[in-house]
């Protein structure tokens, strides 16, 4: 994209490749939440809407004509598309099914949680544009939720950098990879913070309900509420690719067996993306098994809860000045 | 002992704090029991990995009366309490849930730093076995300290009883004795605990401990 | 050295000609376009003189003056740390000052004219003193300049309570300075720098410079506890001032804590990094928790320059430890970090300043409850604000992320360190500060949307204008840095070197990752960032998808009432508040950190009385710190009022007793 080939030492198959990661990821998150949505379905002896009916929602949206209204400011209409620029670079940042892409040095781990918090920065502002109840109910607890949340995040990269001695996510994957860690605590309680916190930050069952409107309740829904046909398209999508990201990284950093370590080998690559897709599956499949089994929470129940993450990554950074090595 | 054997030793009681600090998250008393239930079972099972690994037969006894009794037989009369008396089933906290999780953090690395640097020579098995259990001895007396009720001030004592338990069994060559006595006295506890609440349901219809401090002596002329 | 003498002299004289101006000119129209034109003009050169001195490797130099204290005379010079310091404030001053003219044609002028050009005179004193003497001279003369323009507005009895405060709280703070180089220069009395460098300190002074050090300093810098008089000082000036005043001077104060602690004293011990630590994390914690629940918006952004002051501190915290313990490339890298967060802050803060300046101008009210719906009156000012306030939210690619993800490295680095205890703390901290940098985009966005988004709240700001284009160019000057700063954070880390090199002998690697711009405190497989790659990534992506889905869908749009949820009410007032949008962070963080209490009183069933709702928030540090001192100094007044009853043979008894009282010290000290 920039600068001389030669001095980046990029070959071309490199460029490809990392290509290939910022499509998948957007190609596939609409199916996730699609087969989220579906396994739910079945959980409750429905039958739900196939798996792919998330892309012809998009589709459908995008072909709307947009309502803006009239009380809103240039950054009304400039919102949705900042905030999934930043999600989607944030997602195709986070290895997914090759480590050692060719950008993956851009940013780290730290990098790609701010990212995040660019997007939902941007987002939350629009919600506050229009000048609605609503959409200042959504604001004011997505910035409480994240102002937890961000910070367990953040401990839980802690804890791996500590762990793996780098904060570059490709990095900590090969550390994985190759120098087994075995049993840690401390990794069991990230993964658990970790989760809590995916499902805090994607607005999932005990925090917020995806599938809700007109409840006191709901959080991104709230924010997002004036917003129609493509800008909500871009919305609903950069949330599609914020599961996604949350998904890929927990896959990376817990389960990372399969993944690719070299961009040479078209085997290993084949490899990795299976596996991949497998994980995605499995976590998806998880996600929804614990949306069915647990019941939305009070907004300020949902403070111990995220909390409980902050307190159970910070844990795990002290335990592991405990165990061999430190 | 190989790293795997050390890393389980570890995972084991790293989790039993963990489990102690889910205790403390807890706001309701049933799910509060069943909590207890796997804190007690990892100290089985933790002490049982002591066991296997020290080649010391009678810390399975220890580790099967943990198993047992702790995990699932005192429990379960709990459960049994709580529905016979028809106990509320919230616990009601003097400090909330926040703060407690915060303290709790500063005393768990208040115990390994205590910890480490007392024990720089010992086995590392047993320094970090050493760590934890202080850090859940105190997660313990947290948690007696911050909550009211009186079913959860004896699960607070017990979580810190299999604090003790835990240390001991990381100590090569306590003898069978220390911890058979050890278990009794607990068992005693539990009894005189059982009595205890039962006496105060009888008295005041309810177990909020803060309905006695109205009782002592040197208040009376104020209540 | 001839270069030095000509920085010297073109960068005051035309200081003390805009001085002499603004004397002259109080009563005259125009008079601001002269002092300000001037003082924009010098700062511009100050910084241009201090790239020049880089570029040329002239530092140090060295320059005597006559004059001073005797056989001490005034001693100038420039070295590294200097050099940073004269850029970043310089620079800044020249854009606040460019500001300024337009901004001063409008803001009624007054006695701020002959103070201001004095106030940047005494902040590059203080940078380039080279003895005791001439530091606190500049010191003080920052400290009575700018005190003057918080006063300026006595007709206002906040300000006036303002100026009180903060003069009350300057002259604690000389004096501690005074006394620690009293400690530092000790006997001996010379007071030249290099002379207080070479002498060794022993027993406990170097504990006890450290303290009078941190209180010396960081009262001005606005460190826990003795913030206090910051956020009442800084909104009360002018809004050009306040961003002077947040955005220089406490940066002037942060050169005065790494002057005195990394370069005059001798090499620290490791819990010398405690006070540090505690400190700033608590100044940070605490400044931004009392930012969240502010209604008034200068008032905003003077506690989220005490949230960054912390952070800097906890960075310089950093370095002492590493320092302390022989590490020295994380010494260096937490360095940097404190110096790249100083630079960051300062134009971030005079940005916000700046704008929040303009929109007190414009809507005639900082009550946030007041305003709304600015960003279409003003959208030049609105897009100017946007980039400062996802600046200084640290979000990435701007400038306050890559000094903030620098503050984090240096964390990570902690392990290393040999002390069991900070071990543990350092990461704790970090746990904090991540608490601080979440909450601070939340702060961001409230005091942004409710700002500049939104429906209007009061006619006033329905009514508001853009304001003066040359204001808007020095806002958009101050954006644009903003933007460079993280989008070429390696060029200015590279840039820091130098400084870095002298402080704690040790410098960052060389800059140069896999391509570059690449952002690399460690080496290229530790942790990386690189903010231009992010910012081409963010604009392209950005582009692809409106591009695409304009290409391939639809592009119609249609303007309708706004919907919300089929009920939309016409009232303004139905919108979320400032107030009720920090609700929720209210009231989880809230009864501790800022002990709020709320009473509701609600009337019995049929009164007619209406209810009512009181909310009263205190600084924790004002109840259990500056109370019971202020009960203190009275009761003592009061045992000491007799004093004032006695007879002459009493009072000559006294002076006596206490002439006979320092001769016995003399002896027993010697």
């Amino acid at each position: 994209m920039t600068g001389d080939p030669a001095l980046i030492g990029l070959s071309l198959h490199e460029l490809v490749w990392q290509g290939c990661q910022m499509l998948l990821m957007l190609v596939i998150a609409p199916a996730l939440v699609g087969l989220i949505r579906k396994v739910k379905a079945r959980l409750l002896s429905r039958r739900g809407p196939p798996v792919f009916q998330p892309y012809r929602e998009l589709w459908r949206l995008m072909h709307k004509e947009a309502v803006v209204a009239e009380t809103a400011s240039p950054l009304f209409r400039m919102a949705p598309y900042g905030q999934f620029a930043a999600t989607w670079v944030a997602a195709a940042l986070v290895p997914s099914f090759a480590t050692g892409l060719m950008f993956s040095w851009s940013a780290d781990l730290i990098a790609i949680v701010a990212l995040l918090g660019t997007a939902r920065f941007i987002l939350a502002l629009a919600g506050m544009d229009v000048g609605t109840a609503f959409g200042g109910i959504g604001t004011s607890r997505e910035i409480l939720f994240a102002s937890l949340a961000e910070p367990a995040l953040l401990m839980i990269t802690f804890t791996v950098a500590l762990l793996a001695g780098t904060t570059l996510l490709s990095a900590i994957a090969d550390h994985l990879l190759l120098q087994p860690v075995g049993l840690r605590i401390s990794l069991a309680l990230c993964l658990v913070a970790l989760m809590v916190v995916a499902l805090t930050e994607t607005g999932r069952v005990p925090v917020d309900n995806p599938a809700t409107h007109l409840e006191l309740t709901m959080v991104h829904e709230a924010m997002v509420l004036e917003y129609s046909g493509r800008h909500l398209a871009m919305i609903e999508w950069a949330a599609a690719l914020k599961l996604t990201a949350y998904l890929s990284l927990i896959a990376c950093l817990f389960v990372p067996f399969g993944m690719a370590t070299s961009t040479e080998d078209p085997v290993a690559m084949a490899i990795g993306l299976v596996t991949y897709f497998a994980k995605l599956v499995g976590l998806g499949v998880a996600v929804a098994v614990i949306e069915v089994s647990v019941a939305k929470m009070r907004v300020f129940r949902v403070t111990d809860f995220v909390g409980g993450a902050f307190a159970l990554a910070s844990m795990a950074a002290l335990l592991l000045f405990v165990s061999r090595g430190f | 002992m190989g790293d795997f054997a050390f890393d389980l030793a570890h995972l084991l009681s790293g989790l039993m704090v963990v489990v102690s600090m889910v205790l403390l998250y807890q706001d309701r008393l049933t799910a509060m029991l069943n909590v207890f239930a796997a804190h007690a079972m990892l100290l089985g099972a933790a002490v049982g990995w002591q066991a296997e690994v020290q080649g010391a037969g009678h810390l399975w006894i220890t580790a099967g009366i943990a198993f047992v009794f702790k995990g699932i037989v005192i429990p379960a009369a709990l459960h049994a309490m709580v529905r016979r008396l028809g106990i509320h089933r919230e616990i009601e906290t003097v400090v909330g849930v926040g703060p407690t999780l915060i303290a709790a953090l500063a005393l768990t690395a208040l115990a390994v730093l205590v910890v480490m640097p007392a024990t720089e020579y010992a086995n590392p098995l047993a320094r970090e076995d050493l760590a934890f259990a202080l850090a859940v001895v105190l997660l313990g007396l947290l948690m007696m300290i911050t909550r009211r009720n009186a079913v959860s001030q004896i699960v607070g004592f017990m979580s810190l009883e299999n604090g003790l338990i835990l240390a001991a069994a990381g100590a090569k060559g306590m003898p069978l004795v220390v911890e058979v006595s050890v278990a009794f006295s607990v068992l005693i506890a539990f009894i005189v605990f059982g009595v205890f609440v039962f006496r105060i349901r009888e008295r005041f219809d309810t177990v909020d401990i803060g309905t006695l401090e109205r009782y002592r002596g040197e208040q009376q002329d104020g209540a | 050295m001839s270069l030095f003498v000509l920085h010297v002299s073109l960068t005051f004289g035309l200081l003390l000609a805009a001085a002499a101006a603004g004397v002259v000119g109080l009563r005259r129209q125009g008079a601001s376009d002269v002092v300000y034109g001037l003082s924009a003009l010098a700062a511009a050169g100050g910084a241009g003189f201090a790239v020049v001195h880089g570029f040329l490797g002239e530092s140090p130099a060295a320059l005597a003056l006559p004059g001073g204290l005797p056989g001490v005379g005034i001693r100038l010079r420039i070295d590294s740390l200097s050099l940073v310091f004269l850029v970043v404030v310089n620079a800044v001053a020249a854009l606040v000052s460019l500001y300024a003219v337009g901004y001063g044609r409008h803001e009624h002028p007054g006695r701020v004219l002959a103070l201001y050009p004095l106030f940047l005179i005494g902040m590059n004193v203080v940078l380039i003193a080279d003895d005791a003497f001439t530091f606190l001279i500049g010191w003080e003369f920052m400290s009575l300049a700018s005190w003057g323009m918080v006063a300026a507005r006595h007709e206002d009895p906040e300000a006036r309570r303002a100026a009180h405060l903060y003069l009350l709280m300057a002259c604690g703070g000389a004096f501690a300075l005074l006394f620690a180089f009293g400690v530092l220069a000790g006997h001996a009395g010379d007071y030249a720098f290099a002379a207080i460098r070479a002498r060794t300190l022993t027993g406990w002074m170097p504990e006890l410079a450290l303290v009078l050090i941190l209180i010396g300093t960081g009262s001005k810098a606005g460190l826990v506890p003795l913030h206090v008089w910051l956020p009442l000082a800084h909104p009360a000036a002018p809004s050009h001032v306040s961003a002077l005043m947040s955005g220089v001077m406490t940066k002037v104060a942060i050169y005065g804590t790494i002057r005195l602690v990394f370069d005059l004293m001798p090499t620290p011990q490791w819990y010398w990094a405690l006070p540090f630590l505690f400190a700033g994390i608590s100044t940070a914690l605490i400044g931004l928790l009392q930012a969240l629940v502010e209604r008034d918006l200068k008032r905003l952004l003077a506690f989220s320059t005490i949230e960054n002051i912390g952070i800097i501190y906890v960075a310089l915290g950093l370095a002492v430890a590493f320092t302390a313990t022989h590490l020295a490339a994380p010494a260096a890298v937490a360095l940097t970090a404190a110096l790249f967060h100083v630079a960051n802050h300062a134009v971030m803060k005079s940005l916000m300043f700046c704008g929040a300046g303009a929109v007190l101008h414009a809507a005639h009210s900082k009550d946030l409850e007041k305003l709304g719906g600015l960003f279409n009156r003003m959208p030049a000012t609105g897009a100017l604000m946007l980039i400062g306030a996802a600046a200084i939210s640290a979000l990435p690619p701007l400038n306050g992320f890559a000094s903030e993800w620098m503050v984090f490295q240096a964390i990570l680095a902690s392990p290393a360190l040999p002390v069991e205890g900070l071990r543990f703390l350092v990461p704790a901290v970090g746990a904090v500060l991540a608490l601080v940098a979440a909450l601070a985009a939340a702060c961001f966005v409230r005091a942004y949307g409710i700002a500049f988004l939104g429906r209007p709240r009061s006619p006033e700001a329905a009514a508001a204008h853009e304001v003066d284009r040359v204001s808007l160019a020095a806002m958009a000057l101050m954006a644009g840095l903003c933007i460079a700063g993280g989008v070429l954070a390696p060029l200015v880390v590279e840039a820091l070197r130098p400084a870095t090199l002298q402080l704690v002998n040790a410098g960052l690697p060389a800059q140069a990752g896999p391509v570059p711009l690449t952002l690399t405190p460690f080496d290229g497989t530790r942790s990386t960032y690189n903010g231009f790659m992010i910012a081409v990534f963010l604009l392209v992506s950005s582009f692809l998808a409106s591009w695409g889905v304009h290409r391939i869908a639809t592009r119609a749009t249609r303007r309708a009432p706004a919907w919300d949820c089929g009920f939309p009410d016409a009232s303004p007032a139905t919108q979320y508040t400032a107030s009720s949008l920090g609700q929720p962070i209210r009231r989880v963080f809230g009864p501790i950190a800022l002990r709020v209490r709320q009473q509701i009183a609600m009337p019995p069933p049929g009164s007619t009385a209406p209810a009512e709702f009181r909310l009263s928030m205190t600084d924790p540090v004002w109840s259990l710190f500056y109370v019971p001192l202020a009960r203190l100094v009275e009761l003592l007044s009061w045992q000491f009022n007799i004093l004032q009853f006695l007879t002459i043979r009493r009072y000559l008894t006294l002076m006596f007793a206490a002439l006979v009282l320092l001769l016995v010290v003399v002896v027993l000290w010697r």
